[in-house]
């Protein structure tokens, strides 16, 4: 077990709060960084779709799972950011400035659909993402002069200050980069006032709003830094396919996102990369799987099937997720043999004032 | 200009009037004490003083400007913080994340800066963080800076409740019922503590107590309400004598 010894109160506020951790993420930075060498074509196009999904993932999991707004519409922001890059690519404007564009166009999304979160609470507001999802769909459906409708569009490779970003290795540096920036950008939001006012209305609206948190403004800012991510994401993701149209942005898309939440541990930004992981991995599994069943035996649609059962399992066992397990096992090995079977069980609250509202 | 008046403040909730033409002023410096039995209407005057109830009728002044119409969270802003009766505390944080949200209105860096983590963002958190560490020492909650809320015992939430509202640097201080749910050492230790808010801190203190021999011990003026109205302000030791109180609590002789 490590004890550590705290003597500046800067160590508290830290990327790193210890040897043990800048050791193993300097290991997965240097594994990371010589990913083309060692990853196979297939392994790096898995790569390319983890980071993508794992930059929204960091998005949904600032909104869900540090602010507790449940978004099902996370596949329109997806998708804007999507067409806005597509549609900016085509008209010929340079990517560092399109990929800002998506990004800044899908927070003001963001802002928009945020309104009514500041009226709704819980399952109410899931229902109206819902709904925006649907519209969005739609809308890129029929808009047939701006986004080709159901033809869809079609992308070029990336191209940055005239390099062409051709090969996979490339276009994964730039995924990587972005990443990490993303990935920065929420810790040091979760770090100062404003990841600690998300944080404050998660767990307590009331109490929350005593202490001087501005819930709408909060709320607000939480679904358009939430929505830019997902842009930023969507862009790279119509780059990575080269061709997009609205079946790819479907409610079921949406679903998939906030399983990556719940899968890889809400309220933990690593549970975002461990859900993006696993949502990338399992697809394989299956199909591995579907090898073994007998013929006749496979319905055709068991994705969902296997995604929908999966979700309820952890819900109903394992909670914290993937990341929780994680933290479970790591405690069970520093604790040894002390490790007692409750220890992460929440307990349930007191009598809450919520009902004040 | 008084410091915090309460004018012909009422609310009702569709045929009850909870809180009916109630009147009060705390003086700046003193600990002023709201008795009444259950259902009085004790926490719902604070609730309408924290905004989140909108009064029907009367007003509320604080330093002279009139808090009825401002949204909830503006109240903290200009400087009052409050505890709750159940204890409202962030239970997945840490008692140190808990105490820091308390900062949030001395807050002086803007999102973006946040997101980079500029060196001002980290000297205003350190900032913080020595404000937040004079509140720990005051309390004594040092041996529980790093423990998750959810795993504390009530007594030391309710300290640590105590804790982020003083956190946030108030000018007054509502405490709703501080000794609910503590032992007799615990009371003593908190009325030990509101005596230290007033006299050192020098934060004015409105609370809403059950406990007589905490409020008797510690309030300057106590207010007695019953049914949703007023019925005998003065010193602790005359509203315990009054008539009108006496038999709020324990009826009318036969």
């Amino acid at each position: 077990m490590r004890f550590i010894f705290k003597t500046d109160y800067e160590q508290d506020i830290r990327l790193f709060r210890h040897g043990g951790q800048r050791f193993w993420y300097g290991v997965l930075a240097v594994l990371l960084l010589l990913a083309p060498w060692w990853a196979g074509e297939y392994v790096m196009s898995q790569l390319h779709f983890i980071l993508i999904y794992s930059i929204v993932g960091f998005g949904l999991m600032m909104l869900t799972g540090f602010t507790g707004q449940v978004s099902l519409g996370h596949a329109a922001f997806l998708a804007v950011g999507a067409y806005t890059e597509a549609l900016l690519q085509a008209a010929g404007v340079p990517f560092v400035i399109s990929i800002g564009c998506a990004a800044l166009f899908t927070a003001v999304l963001g802002l928009i659909v945020g309104l009514p979160a500041l009226r709704l609470k819980g399952i109410y507001l899931t229902i109206a993402t819902l709904a925006f999802n649907v519209i969005v769909e739609e809308i890129i459906a029929r808009w047939h002069s701006l986004t080709g409708g159901n033809e869809g569009k079609h992308l070029k490779p990336v191209q940055i200050l005239g390099w062409k970003l051709e090969s996979d290795a490339e276009f994964y540096y730039l995924c990587l980069v972005l990443t990490v920036i993303c990935c920065l950008a929420c810790v040091n939001l979760l770090r100062s006032p404003t990841g600690r006012a998300f944080v404050a209305i998660r767990d307590s609206e009331v109490s929350a709003s005593c202490m001087g948190v501005h819930l709408a403004k909060y709320k607000t800012i939480a679904f358009a830094f939430s929505a830019a991510l997902t842009g930023i994401g969507g862009a790279l993701y119509a780059h990575k396919l080269a061709f997009i149209s609205p079946e790819q942005f479907t409610l079921f898309q949406s679903i998939e996102l906030i399983t990556i939440v719940i899968l890889g541990g809400i309220g933990f930004l690593h549970g975002a990369v461990l859900g993006a992981a696993f949502i990338i991995v399992l697809p394989q599994l299956i199909s591995i799987a579907k090898g073994w069943l007998p013929e006749g035996l496979v319905p055709a649609g068991m994705q969902a099937v296997v995604f929908g059962v999966i979700l309820v399992l952890v819900i109903i066992f394992e909670p914290l997720g993937l990341y929780g397990r994680w933290l479970k096992i790591r405690a069970w090995f520093e604790l040894f043999p002390f490790y007692r079977k409750g220890m992460f069980r929440r307990q349930k609250s007191y009598m809450k004032s919520e009902r004040l509202r | 200009m008084s410091f915090f008046k309460v004018e012909h403040l009422g609310i009702r909730f569709g045929g009850v009037v909870a809180v009916d033409n109630v009147g009060f002023e705390v003086k700046r410096g003193e600990v002023f004490t709201i008795i009444g039995p259950n259902g009085a209407g004790k926490t719902t005057i604070f609730n309408l003083i924290g905004l989140i109830y909108p009064a029907t009728r009367g007003r509320i002044l604080y330093q002279g400007r009139e808090l009825t119409g401002l949204p909830p969270h503006r109240v903290a802003e200009l400087g009052i913080a409050r505890t709750f009766q159940n204890i409202e505390l962030f239970e997945h944080a840490t008692v140190l994340q808990n105490l820091l949200i308390g900062r949030h209105r001395h807050r002086r860096t803007s999102l973006w800066r946040e997101m980079l983590f500029t060196s001002s963002v980290r000297q205003a958190e350190i900032a913080q963080r020595e404000a937040v560490e004079k509140v720990i020492d005051f309390l004594e909650l040092a041996k529980v800076r790093d423990s998750l809320v959810a795993g504390l015992p009530y007594g030391v939430r309710k300290v640590v409740e105590l804790g982020r509202a003083l956190a946030t640097e108030p000018r007054l201080l509502l405490l709703d019922e501080p000794s609910s749910g503590l032992n007799p050492e615990e009371t003593d230790d908190m009325a030990f503590w509101i005596e230290d808010i007033k006299r050192h801190l020098g934060i004015t203190v409105l609370m809403v107590e059950h406990d007589m021999n905490l409020v008797s011990r510690v309030s300057d003026r106590v207010l007695a309400l019953n049914m949703g109205s007023v019925i005998a302000e003065g010193t602790a030791a005359e509203v315990q004598a009054h008539p009108a109180v006496v038999e709020a609590y324990l009826g009318k002789a036969a």
